[in-house]
């Protein structure tokens, strides 16, 4: 919800100045489709999608808690690091940073799902 | 969880996975000292997470959980919602590599593709969210 808010905010802020829009487009659109919309996937898949087994219905939490930690600091990184490049500066480390965290992140999350969906 | 919907949110998590790498190789590009041509499989990447991802995990979880019908089978017909999993999956890969080769021609069959999966779910979740017709009724999954 802080990150639909909050690209809502850049979405407002981008179109104020044809000199932004440029630079914040990228990240008004990752916060928008992956800050929000995949992260509240991810939530409430976790939450409701079959049970894993009886005694840990959820799977594994720390794996589920990993990918939210990795995908939500990815996605920071990249905030800073598009509107640092679109300026010009050396960014490349921290995109890159940004690329490892979140691609890790879904793969997690497909390891965490997959045995949740089974046919009944 | 029904077969056509273990078809659609498992497909879901693989363009995730995938959608997720093709975008992490385009971000990282410049560090990798990968040529800027990886910048063409945008399309792809954005096909494969806003309609291989997010669209599809919507219809795989509403086939499975929106209400079922009291008599025959509860959830309607289990082949024409294989075969919109079908059309959809391969109107995503037709539609983004299409774009990415530059082919208008294959963007626009994977587009119908889509189109097609999308009104097939449509009419066959239709009479299950018409309560008023008296055969549906409100199941939990």
């Amino acid at each position: 919800l802080g990150y639909l808010a909050a690209s809502l905010g850049i979405g407002v802020l981008q179109l104020t100045s044809s000199t932004l829009r440029p630079i914040l487009w990228v990240t008004y659109v990752h916060l928008l489709v992956i800050g929000w919309l995949t992260q509240l996937i991810f939530g409430v898949a976790f939450w409701m999608f079959p049970r894993h087994s009886r005694e840990s219905p959820h799977g594994k939490v720390r794996l589920g808690w990993a990918c939210y930690g990795l995908l939500n600091a990815g996605l920071l990184l990249r905030t800073l690091g598009d509107p640092a490049r679109a300026a010009g500066w050396h960014s490349e480390p921290l995109l890159g940073a940004a690329a490892l965290l979140q691609a890790t992140a879904g793969w997690g999350f497909i390891i965490l799902m997959w045995p949740r969906i089974r046919e009944r | 969880v029904p077969r056509a919907s273990v078809w659609c949110l498992r497909a879901a998590l693989i363009h995730l996975g995938v959608g997720f790498s093709i975008g992490g190789v385009m971000l990282a590009a410049p560090l990798l000292h990968l040529s800027p041509g990886v910048l063409r499989l945008r399309p792809l990447h954005a096909e494969m997470l806003l309609i291989g991802w997010s669209m599809q995990l919507v219809f795989g979880t509403a086939y499975w959980i929106l209400p079922r019908f009291r008599t025959g089978a509860h959830r309607g017909h289990q082949s024409s919602a294989m075969i919109a999993v079908l059309l959809l999956n391969a109107g995503v890969l037709v539609a983004g590599g299409g774009q990415v080769i530059d082919r208008p021609d294959m963007a626009l069959v994977g587009r119908g593709a889509e189109t097609l999966a999308a009104l097939i779910f449509a009419a066959h979740l239709w009479l299950r969210v018409n309560n008023v017709t008296g055969r549906a009724e409100l199941r939990s999954p």
